[in-house]
């Protein structure tokens, strides 16, 4: 994917853009608003991450008004120090896509900026079959086939496949999890995710020969066909 | 046209003419004077209007009087008659105050004490009130012309100079009230000014006090209006001082208990770079330090969340909350870890009520009841999730089999970074039930914590909306 980061420390932007190059990603950089606004405006990116406070004027909101007036609609993840709920909402409700607030994992950000990338891709109809190697998903009956053998699954236990299968070949971390599956926004002490997860996994991969849902250490989860 | 031009030069002239006194309490003093000294005014003005003409009054009516009697003695005696009735009179008024005229046909004067017919005098309906030359020496009198038969003509009337005496002297005592009564009123307006600015300098005193860093003043109250002002005030900085408390506390938690995984990553990662033989020991070493610096920041965004919410500024997303789906909701996904920890979760949330409040936050506040109850329930037991309502409160209450706390710990359970000793070798920053104390208040709820025998009982009590009444 091609991204574009405007971060003004230095050694935050050298640590994320050694991380995304090493996923193999094709990154440019920008330390200030300006150049990041020039970027972002005449470049064609899957995913703009952007820092919310910038020197020189054009913080990270601007540019993204700026971007959303101009009609792009490139995916942009804001990357901030405020956590605040309401600068989160003020965020996303400038037309960001996603929002993370520093400190962050790398992990997490990897995980989040691949899922979005995947999210600008336009998909041509509306999808009915998801099918991830021989597992696959029906959206209208809601039936889901492993191999041609049928698995029951509870609703929840549904959303959270689906969710897998959308993103399959990813990493998803349990904070992107408890957000999108279960719309939660705060941080649970117990293992919460790891055991639905695990119930997931008694379906899903335990009758079969070949697991496909496994656990990235310190990320998250990732759903592959091999 | 005109109108609008009058207005227009009346707002330019209010825009020009600002009321340039600033003084609150000359205002009001001023104010109080003004409406003394014109209702003094008022006053007195129609003392001296009512008794002029009660006096003018009286002299009509008695000259009236006369004429109909003198027109009576006319008629049965003609001019002699008259003539004699009228110097009767003459002789015996002591006081010297009736004038009398009776005239012939000709114009020649019958009987009397008037000179001559005076020339205004055209006119037989009304009073005259006009100067006359009587004795050689000059007067005011009020007199009146009454027509007689065959031609004869007659003036009554009254010599007024008295009268006027007394008007002269009402005047004169009515001005002089006036002015002692703007006098007094300036001093009142003064005494009001001063009593409004001694009222005023002791709420200064005390918040002059306050801006100095003393945070102990308070406004004594002392029953009067100012009172309103006074508990308002009070009430806002016992909160500036709760508030302040906290701060410190924070501060005071900061350093302590941030320090403390601060310094485990340092020493591991200090310790490393000195010691480590190989990659692996290195990476290890890292991770953990890592892993260390999470949990700080996690302690702080709880921490900062907490103070957040005890400022009490976050209540934009404040909705109308349908608790019954939200409980089942975090029913459902803890149910999973429950059952993985070797608990049973029994949820009975049968609540028809709504709350008004953050749907995330009491999320939250019950997510971090359940994360505690699964910390400490030992393996068999049930943890229960229910509701009650209790008053016009709802309750809900998260209740588990496990060791519970003492009297003294479940006092302080809700303070920030507090642990009980049961809970010194299992995760958390004791933070949880601070984080859910601060919800509470946030919502106009309190958090209460009991023993439950055994166990845990945690309950969370909430204001509900009240409910409409039903139909029909």
């Amino acid at each position: 994917m091609r991204i574009l980061l405007v971060e003004d420390d230095p050694t935050v932007r050298a640590f994320v853009l050694k991380g995304l190059r090493e996923a193999g990603h094709v990154v440019d950089e920008a330390d200030n608003g300006k150049d990041g606004l020039f970027l972002a405006v005449s470049e064609n990116y899957d995913v703009v991450i952007l820092d919310r406070m910038l020197p020189g004027g054009i913080d990270g909101l601007r540019i993204l008004e700026t971007l959303r007036g101009q009609k792009n609609a490139t995916p942009v993840l804001l990357l901030s120090a405020l956590a605040d709920v309401d600068e989160r909402v003020a965020g996303l409700k400038a037309g960001g896509d996603d929002y993370m607030t520093k400190p962050f994992a790398f992990s997490e950000l990897l995980a989040r900026v691949e899922a979005l990338g995947r999210r600008g891709r336009p998909e041509s109809a509306p999808q009915t079959r998801l099918v991830v190697g021989d597992l696959e998903m029906d959206l209208l009956s809601r039936t889901v086939k492993r191999g041609g053998e049928k698995i029951d699954l509870q609703p929840r236990e549904f959303r959270l496949l689906e969710f897998l299968i959308r993103h399959a070949g990813q990493v998803v971390t349990r904070t992107m999890l408890l957000e999108r599956v279960w719309d939660y926004h705060f941080d649970p002490q117990t293992n919460v995710i790891d055991v639905h997860v695990s119930r997931l996994r008694q379906k899903v991969d335990k009758p079969f020969d070949k697991p496909m849902i496994h656990t990235i250490r310190n990320a998250g989860y990732i759903l592959r066909a091999d | 046209m005109l109108l609008r031009k009058v207005r227009c030069f009346w707002l330019l002239l209010k825009r020009r003419l600002r009321w340039p006194i600033r003084s609150a309490g000359l205002n009001f003093a001023l104010a109080y004077g003004l409406v003394f000294v014109i209702s003094a005014g008022a006053f007195l003005s129609f003392i001296w209007w009512n008794t002029t003409g009660q006096l003018d009054h009286q002299v009509e009516v008695a000259v009236q009087v006369d004429a109909a009697d003198l027109s009576h003695r006319w008629t049965q005696g003609g001019p002699s008659a008259l003539g004699l009735a009228i110097q009767d009179r003459l002789d015996q008024n002591v006081d010297d105050d009736e004038l009398y005229l009776l005239v012939g046909p000709d114009g020649r004067k019958f009987a009397g004490n008037l000179p001559g017919w005076p020339v205004v005098i055209t006119r037989m309906d009304q009073f005259y009130e006009l100067a006359i030359r009587r004795d050689g020496f000059r007067t005011n009198a009020k007199m009146r012309a009454y027509p007689l038969t065959h031609g004869f003509q007659m003036i009554v009337g009254r010599d007024v100079r008295g009268r006027q005496l007394v008007r002269h002297v009402l005047t004169d005592t009515l001005i002089w009230s006036w002015i002692m009564v703007s006098l007094l009123a300036a001093g009142g307006a003064l005494a009001i000014r001063r009593i409004f600015r001694q009222v005023v300098r002791s709420i200064a005193r005390t918040t002059a006090a306050v801006a100095q860093g003393d945070l102990s003043q308070r406004i004594p109250l002392t029953g009067n209006e100012t009172d309103l002002v006074g508990q308002t005030v009070n009430t806002m900085l016992e909160r500036i001082n709760r508030l302040m408390d906290g701060v410190r506390q924070v501060s005071n938690a900061i350093a302590h208990d941030l320090r403390t995984p601060i310094a485990r990553a340092r020493a591991r990662l200090e310790d490393a770079s000195r010691t480590a033989t190989t990659t692996e020991e290195l990476h290890a070493a890292i991770d953990r330090a890592v892993m260390d610096l999470d949990r700080v920041t996690s302690i702080f965004e709880a921490l900062l969340r907490i103070a957040q919410l005890e400022a009490g500024a976050r209540r934009a997303a404040f909705t109308t909350v349908d608790l019954r789906p939200l409980l089942e909701g975090l029913c459902e996904l803890y149910e999973a870890s429950v059952e993985d920890a070797g608990l049973r979760l029994v949820c009975r949330a049968g609540v028809t009520r709504s709350v008004n409040g953050d749907p995330h936050l009491l999320q939250q506040a019950v997510a971090n009841l359940l994360d505690n109850a699964i910390k400490f329930a030992p393996s068999g037991t049930d943890i229960t999730l229910s509701t009650a309502m209790r008053g016009e409160k709802l309750a809900i209450t998260v209740a588990d089999q496990g060791p519970g706390m003492s009297e003294d710990d479940l006092a302080r359970a809700s303070e920030r970074f507090f642990r009980a000793e049961a809970a010194r070798n299992t995760p958390g920053a004791g933070l949880g039930l601070s984080l859910v104390q601060a919800v509470m208040s946030l919502h106009g709820g309190t958090l209460e914590l009991k023993g439950g025998q055994p166990g845990l009982r945690a309950t969370l009590l909430l204001p509900v909306v009240p409910s409409l009444p039903e139909k029909g």
